[in-house]
Formats: structure tokens, C-alpha cells, sequence
């Protein structure tokens, strides 16, 4: 049984988070000459942004912007200028320790660790079968540590129960992409951003959370783009924005079904496209017919004129651009939204070509790679199906084992915690994913670690889910590894070793070797470094949509960034998607998805009459695992708070500062008002970035996308009461 | 002495600021401050709108600190970069702050003197550009030839400004809507036509 060995105060004490506010060794030793100026990437969102560690006795002292990375050249937000701070941190986990209750985690040998988890697998898999044991893992990972998780995960521990935080994040995005393009890719580099003339930003805060896209947006605006934002929230984007359309959470379908069809009405089609490069066109023309802007106002809360507009706008542009993020992803409808959004893309057939684009906003430091090269449950590396039987074949050839060896599609994140808690699964293997703060239900996720037979968590601090563990082993930092990742513009870049891991810590992808090794499956697992796992992904991807065959770490650092599909040695690499109008089906032809507006999950009533969105802040990353160990980024928000409209404040008696009690029908949570005409009076924001009491995922549901397995972080139905 | 500044000038455009801090976390790196950033960046009034602005020395061309400072030690470069007050004159008596019309110059208790923007001697000095706006992500901070920001902005960078009757020109630029006349920094009037309600963009 997964317990705490000590109270929560008694962990908070021992292992953080603490403020790091200095640079290892204090400002006097960091100002001295560097060993080292290495060029790697910020860890901190799906930019990849390039950065300059500085480094000196084994420890990372400073950063320096590298001014001739192309994607942000030398811009940085704070988390990007503070990252370095995650190094040489007194939270850091540099041994492994077990979990004795009543006593506290105490340090044990790798050697005694290994045994006592390859003990528990063969026990629980022995009993309750193979998928008894699942494992999470997260998309703040290399490319090469995901394809060696989603190996581990089928060949050594043999589960088809693997899958990855990426579950909260591009999921919609990516299956929206599949239906509609046939491949899962931003359909352009952001150098297309540059020279179009309308923007069109729907769920996207694009300036906390995908901060140096910013500076593309303004110099297209520069050259008289017009920018048209879709939120809930007075973003720091939609403040300057030309058209703003504050939509009511989860009602995004309805808004770009009704721009459909004020397009269609209009005849702002580009028939020749949709005549010869799609399908369904007949089908959502009839379906969208019914959405008028009047009906539209009623459910969105937009103004019917600005609707009105923003079709005339996009209807009739030169040239388009359409971005979006968690904000339409995050619902039940998360694909269903982002199919709405890519029929006007269609309709309007601006894709393919310069200024004319198309993308979502991956968020984590990998979230494209990562979910591209096999730790989903339902794909196989170059973003293969795992149910296909050629797939299948092609990947186990690669791996040169049988095809029946190879596990079927598993369960997704939040279904493996489900089955924890139903007891089917009865041990957990983690990395990289703190389901414990990111995932909704909080109540529910804790009740599910406590049921688990065994787990075991990897990690370089002790996340608040990694304190259940029964066995936490110190894995590695982003700037400990070689490898590469995939930014939100698909391209590949390379992850340069800074440094190496403290104390016993070791590398991620070392320490599932020795365990595959130990699991009898040593032969499968013989890499000598990152680029031989690299080596062998491209081999396995090879074919696949995301097909990194003809990618290399020199062409990689020689080009600094190569991006996909890039299918032989060689080959340029594809900025571009669909230039030939061609796309990811048999026929060549995108696809039209018809989609019907449908209500959230979460219901609103006089008991609980409010829209709860929630989200992130410019300074912290996902969980907070790492960012609220940084001391400057603590400091500009340490607590997470809720913003409320000035007219709902009133209503309830609350005063800017008061402590308001949020009620879903899963939980409540007292926090700090902020009240602000930035948000729409029906609707309050909390920020999701902490732990226990903090966390609002105590109020969010565990509703899922039929499709894409999301869970609905950005529409539950709350009440709220001044509390003092 | 460096080049740099012969061709290139410091811009802020506060239009573009998005509140992310980089500026204040980069500039608390220098080895010089060590963890203190010497420039802010103030939120205008949160309760009615997420717009904020950051704040650099402006390099007055004469400069109120220098010629309020008691002890002499304050000291404008051939570059036309106000320095921070050099610590072997400075008394800490604290007039500079109040003279600064932007708020600038602030008194360190620590160091006991006062400290400010030096628009990064130690980068500028060579041939780099200073580090706010190397990170900045919106290019609200931007350093480069007038020529060229004129050429790629539809606003124009004016480094006049008036405080009452007081005009003041500085070597930073405020990029603003309207290049002829000077910048009115008139408080008083921000304050009572900044908050004009525009009426609600939605409807519940």
C-alpha cells in the first residue's frame, strides 16, 4: 500500500520546495569564467527556445541568450532566464530512497531498489497479468527517453498500460489533426506568422504560455496584419487585439460552426480547393446552416456583430494564420473544437503555402516529439497505430520481436488512475508526470495512490505524487542528457549535456536499461548512448507520418533544427506541410469533420452557477515541480488565487484580497480574489500550478473526451462565497 | 569607448509588453547587481486591465539626478549613458530619487549607494546589446539603428518629453503614436483619462 511515511509538513521540511535564489556557489563563484558555454533549449514549454548554459565544476552557474538560434534569437520569458536554477537545487534527489512508513524515506542502493522493484513486477504481473502494471510517463522528455519508454513499456515490462502527461495536453490537437490532415503536426513553421495578414488566436494565451510567439505576432501586426482573439480571459495577447470575442467556456463549436456559415452565406469558400483537395464539404455546409450569429450571441456571449465580423475578417483575408492551444482542448469536445477550427482553415483553403497556416500550441518541453515517438498508449513510434497489424509488424521488426508480443492500445492517463482506483492495476511505474497536481479530481487520484500494490517513481525531486511512491529512484535533468526534442513547429532540436547528474542520480534512460536487464530483456537494451536509441528511432519512424529517418544530430546542429517529415538522408526537412496540396489520406484529400455544438459535461445550475476555467501563469510550468523551486519565479507568484469579474465579486460581497470558497460538485478551495474587468462576469480563472490544498484540480472532473481521452480542465460548474 | 552606440539606440514600445518579467529576471543576473534587477516593471492598474509597462533609465540627456547630486557623483558617459552613482562619492542622500521624473535611481541600503540602468556598460561596452532586450519576447525592449525601427514600426520613436513646462529629452526612445510633439507626461491627466470604461466586450 502506497502511504506517507511522514506528515506532509515533515516532507515539505526535508525535500521542498525550497527557494533556490542564487546560482550554485553563490553569485561570487558564478561570475567567474565559465568551463563551458553550451547551446541546448529551455525545458519549459513546447518553444524549445534556444539557450546558452553556462557551466563550471560540474554545476550549470548562468545562461546566456544565443542570439543565433532561429526561433527566438537570444528572446527568453523568466522561466527560460531562471532555468538554470533547477540545477544544483538542495531539493535535489541524489540517491535512492523506500518508503518506511513511520519512519520516512530512507536511502537504499541502487542495487537493493532494482531488486525490490523487478520483485514487485514479477509478483503483481504474475498474479493479475502483464497490464497489471502500468507506467506514466511525460512529454518533458527527450525524444530518445520516449521511444526508450514506450520500448520499455512493450518489450521489457511487456504492458499495453503505458501512457503520458501529453494525455493533458496536445491530445485534442493531435487526433483533431489525424481526422482532418491525416498527420499530427503544426502545419508550418512560425516563419509563416511573419508574413500573414490575419491572425486568428482561440485559446491560446500566448503570452504566458508560449511567450516568444508573441514577438512573431507583433511583427506580422507590424506589416498591418489584424489580429482576432477567441478567450474567456483579457489575455496580455487579446489587451492589444483588433477583434476580441470573449467566448463562454465551452462553447467554441458553436462560434466557428457559426463562422462557417456566415462564410458559406457570404461566399467566402475557396471552392477550388474544397472542390479539389477535400471532402465533406456538402455534409458540414448542410450541418452549420442552422448556426446564426443571433443564436450564436445567446450561446457564446459574444456580440453577434463581432461575430459577424470576425467571419467577414476571415472570410475575406489574403492571407491566414490559425492558432490554438489547451484553452479549446482541454473538453470533452477538445477534438470536436479543434475540427470546428480547422473547417474554417479548409473553407477558406489558406494552407500550404506562404502566410497561409495552420497549428496548435504544443505546450510541454516535447509535447510533439513525445507523443510522436511511442509513449501514447495507442501509438508505436513515427506516430504509428498500435491497433494497425503493418504497424504493428513494421515497429516489432525494428525491435526484432513478434508481432504477438507486441501489447495492444492500453489505457490513457487518466483511465490508468482509474483502474488504480478500481483496483485492477495494482503497480505504477512514473516519470516526469505529477499526476497528483496535474490531473483533475485530486481527491480521487490521491484515494488511487493509496490503493497501489507498489510504485515506483523517478524523478529529480520528490513531486508531490512521487512521496506515495514506495521506492523513488533520482533520475536526471534535462541539461544531465544528450538527446533531442520536437518544438511546436515540429522541428528537431538537439538537447546538449551540460552537466552530469549529481550524487547517484543517473541518467532516465540508463536506469531503464538496468531495469530491462533485469527484467531479462538486456539484448533489446544495449545502447551505449543517445544517439544510438536516436539511430534506431529513426529506423522506427521511418515510414510513419512523423518520419525522422533522414535526421541526424550533425544536421541537426549544423542546420540548428530539422524538421519533419524528413523521410531520407538528405532531405531538406519539411517546414512546411501540404505545399502540394496534398494530404495524409489515400486520396490525397483533407477532411471535412462535421461537428455539432453539444454542452460540457459539468452542468450549470442555481446551485452552481459559475464557469470555472483554469490555466497557467507566465511563471511556472505545468505541476510546478521545478518552477516553484526557483526562487525569482516563486516570488512573482507564489500562491495560485482566482480572478473574478468586478459585477460577480459584487454579488457575492467580495472585495479585491477577500478569501472566496470555490464549490464544484468534487470539492472546494479557498483562495485569494483578484478582481479584474479582464474576464467575463460569469466566469473565474484559478491558476493550476500547486499541490494539496492549493490545487484546484480538487474541483476539476474527471470527464474525458470520447476521442482524445482529455479530461475538461477548462469548463467545470462552480459556486462561489466570501469566507472573509 | 564602444561603437555600439553610434548606430544603434534603445527603444521601448510598451504597447507590446506582456508582463512576463524577463526583463527584471535577466537584468537580476548581471554580476554587477547580482539578484537585483535594475529595471521594473509596474502593472498599471490590474483591477481594469493586464497592461504593463517596464521601466529603464532614459539617459536624460541633462540629467536631474546629476545636477541635484550634492557629492558630484553621478556621471553621464561620452555615450550619453547615465551611470550609477559611483560609490567612492556617493553620501546616499537620496536626491537623486526624488529628482529622477521617471523613478528611476534607487538608494541600495546594502551597497549604500545608488544604483540604476547603466544600459549594461559591461555588454554595450562590447559590442552586445544590452541584456533586456536581447530577452525581451515581445521586443518591447529593442535595441538597434533608429533607422531600422522606424522602418519596421507603424509608431515612431520620440525621446521628447514634457512635465509641466519642463521639457526633457533623453537618449532612450519611447516609441508613441505621434512623433512631432513631445511625450506629455502629464500625471494628473493619465490618471483621470486612463480608465475610460469602454463598455463590455461580452455578453452573459
Amino acid at each position: 500500500m502506497a502511504q506517507l511515511p511522514l506528515s506532509k509538513e515533515e516532507i515539505l521540511e526535508k525535500f521542498g520546495p525550497h527557494q533556490k535564489h542564487e546560482p550554485p556557489g553563490g553569485w561570487d563563484f558564478s561570475v567567474q569564467d565559465p568551463d563551458s558555454k553550451v547551446k541546448t533549449h529551455c525545458c519549459f514549454c513546447g518553444q524549445g527556445c534556444g539557450i546558452i548554459l553556462k557551466t563550471k565544476d560540474n554545476q550549470v552557474i548562468g545562461f546566456d541568450p544565443w542570439e543565433a538560434f532561429p526561433f527566438n534569437k537570444g528572446k527568453l520569458c523568466p522561466k527560460g532566464v531562471k532555468r538554470y536554477m533547477q540545477g544544483s537545487h538542495p531539493d535535489r534527489l541524489v540517491y535512492p530512497m523506500e518508503n518506511r512508513p513511520g519512519i520516512g524515506y530512507e536511502r537504499i542502493s541502487w542495487e537493493e531498489a532494482y531488486t525490490k522493484i523487478i520483485e514487485a513486477i514479477n509478483r503483481i504481473q504474475g498474479q493479475h497479468g502483464k497490464d497489471a502494471f502500468a507506467l506514466l510517463s511525460g512529454v518533458s522528455l527527450t525524444n530518445e527517453k520516449s521511444y526508450l519508454i514506450g520500448k520499455f513499456a512493450r518489450v521489457a515490462l511487456q504492458t499495453a498500460n503505458l501512457d503520458y502527461n501529453g494525455r493533458l495536453c496536445m491530445v485534442s490537437a493531435g487526433a483533431g489533426n489525424k481526422k482532418a490532415f491525416g498527420i499530427d503536426r503544426a502545419a508550418n513553421s512560425w516563419a509563416d506568422i511573419l508574413e500573414t495578414d490575419l491572425i486568428l488566436c482561440t485559446g491560446t494565451n500566448v503570452s504566458e504560455c508560449a511567450p516568444i510567439t508573441t514577438d512573431y505576432i507583433w511583427k506580422a501586426r507590424d506589416r498591418g496584419a489584424k489580429l482576432i482573439v477567441v478567450d474567456p480571459r483579457m489575455t496580455p495577447i487579446a489587451r492589444t487585439a483588433d477583434l476580441y470575442l470573449p467566448v463562454r467556456p465551452g462553447t467554441d463549436v458553436y462560434l466557428f460552426n457559426t463562422i462557417l456559415n456566415l462564410m458559406i452565406e457570404a461566399g467566402d469558400i475557396d471552392f477550388d480547393f474544397v472542390n479539389n483537395h477535400t471532402v465533406g464539404f456538402e455534409d458540414i455546409k448542410k450541418t452549420v446552416a442552422k448556426y446564426s450569429p443571433q443564436d450564436c450571441e445567446k450561446v457564446t456571449g459574444v456580440p453577434a456583430a463581432n461575430i459577424i465580423k470576425a467571419a467577414e475578417w476571415w472570410g475575406r483575408a489574403r492571407r491566414s494564420f490559425l492558432l490554438h492551444a489547451r484553452g479549446i482542448e482541454h473538453h470533452t469536445k477538445g477534438v470536436d473544437n479543434v475540427l470546428s477550427c480547422i473547417n474554417i482553415v479548409l473553407a477558406s483553403g489558406r494552407i500550404g503555402r506562404t502566410g497561409c497556416g495552420y497549428g496548435t500550441i504544443t505546450g510541454q518541453g516535447n509535447g510533439q516529439g513525445g507523443r510522436e515517438q511511442g509513449h501514447k498508449c495507442d501509438q508505436l513510434p513515427g506516430n504509428r497505430d498500435i491497433t494497425n497489424p503493418e504497424h504493428r509488424k513494421y515497429v516489432a521488426g525494428v525491435w526484432g520481436i513478434d508481432e504477438k508480443e507486441l501489447p495492444g492500445k492500453g489505457l490513457s492517463a487518466q483511465e490508468i488512475v482509474n483502474d488504480i482506483h478500481a483496483g485492477k492495476i495494482k503497480g505504477l511505474l512514473s516519470i516526469c508526470f505529477n499526476p497528483l497536481v496535474s490531473l483533475p479530481d485530486t481527491q480521487f487520484t490521491e484515494e488511487a495512490l493509496k490503493k497501489l500494490d507498489f510504485y515506483v517513481a523517478i524523478d529529480f525531486f520528490l513531486n508531490e505524487t512521487a512521496r506515495y511512491a514506495n521506492i523513488i529512484l533520482p533520475g536526471s535533468l534535462h541539461e544531465e542528457d544528450e538527446g533531442t526534442a520536437t518544438t511546436a513547429e515540429g522541428r528537431v532540436v538537439r538537447i546538449q549535456s551540460a552537466v552530469t547528474p549529481p550524487g547517484e542520480a543517473k541518467i532516465d534512460w540508463h536506469i531503464f536499461q538496468d531495469l530491462a536487464k533485469r527484467l531479462g530483456r538486456e539484448k533489446y537494451f544495449s545502447f551505449q548512448k543517445s544517439e544510438d536509441i536516436f539511430n534506431e528511432m529513426r529506423v522506427a519512424s521511418h515510414g510513419g507520418t512523423a518520419d525522422y529517418y533522414g535526421i541526424t544530430y550533425g544536421m541537426i546542429e549544423k542546420k540548428m533544427g530539422v524538421f519533419w517529415p524528413c523521410p531520407e538522408v538528405g532531405h531538406p526537412g519539411t517546414p512546411r506541410l501540404f505545399e502540394d496540396k496534398k494530404f495524409y489520406f489515400p486520396d490525397g484529400k483533407a477532411r471535412f469533420n462535421t461537428v455539432e455544438y453539444r454542452p460540457s459535461a459539468d452542468v450549470i445550475n442555481e446551485e452552481y452557477p459559475v464557469y470555472l476555467t483554469t490555466g497557467r501563469v507566465i511563471f511556472h510550468y505545468l505541476s510546478g515541480a521545478q518552477t516553484r523551486r526557483i526562487g525569482f519565479l516563486t516570488d512573482q507568484c507564489p500562491d495560485p488565487y482566482v480572478e473574478i469579474h468586478p459585477r460577480l465579486a459584487d454579488d457575492h460581497d467580495i472585495k479585491d484580497g477577500d478569501i472566496v470558497r470555490i464549490t464544484s460538485r468534487r470539492g472546494s478551495i479557498d483562495l485569494k480574489a483578484k478582481v479584474v474587468k479582464t474576464i467575463r462576469p460569469d466566469t473565474v480563472f484559478v491558476p493550476y500550478h500547486w499541490p494539496d490544498e492549493k490545487s484546484i484540480n480538487r474541483l476539476t472532473q474527471r470527464a474525458l473526451d470520447p476521442v482524445s481521452k482529455i479530461p475538461e480542465f477548462k469548463m467545470s460548474a462552480v459556486r462561489i462565497e466570501k469566507i472573509s | 569607448m564602444s561603437d555600439v552606440f553610434e548606430e544603434n539606440d534603445f527603444f521601448i514600445d510598451p504597447q507590446r509588453c506582456i508582463g512576463c518579467k524577463a526583463c527584471e529576471a535577466a537584468c537580476s543576473e548581471c554580476s554587477t547587481h547580482r539578484g537585483v534587477p535594475m529595471i521594473h516593471l509596474d502593472t498599471l492598474d490590474r483591477y481594469y486591465t493586464v497592461k504593463t509597462g517596464p521601466t529603464v533609465c532614459m539617459h536624460c540627456d541633462d540629467p536631474a539626478c546629476a545636477s541635484v547630486c550634492p557629492a558630484d557623483a553621478i556621471k553621464r558617459t561620452e555615450d550619453g549613458v547615465v551611470q550609477s552613482s559611483l560609490k567612492p562619492r556617493c553620501i546616499g542622500c537620496s536626491n537623486c530619487q526624488i529628482a529622477c521624473p521617471f523613478g528611476v535611481p534607487k538608494i541600495f541600503r546594502l551597497q549604500a549607494q545608488m544604483l540604476k540602468c547603466d544600459m549594461c556598460y559591461d555588454r554595450t561596452s562590447i559590442g552586445l546589446k544590452p541584456m533586456c532586450t536581447t530577452v525581451c519576447p515581445s521586443e518591447t525592449l529593442f535595441f538597434g539603428p533608429k533607422s531600422v525601427i522606424e522602418k519596421l514600426r507603424k509608431n515612431k520613436p520620440n525621446n521628447e518629453f514634457t512635465f509641466g513646462k519642463q521639457k526633457i529629452t533623453t537618449k532612450v526612445y519611447l516609441m508613441s503614436d505621434n512623433s512631432d510633439a513631445p511625450v506629455d507626461m502629464d500625471v494628473v491627466d493619465f490618471m483621470s483619462s486612463s480608465h475610460i470604461n469602454e463598455g463590455d466586450p461580452w455578453i452573459v
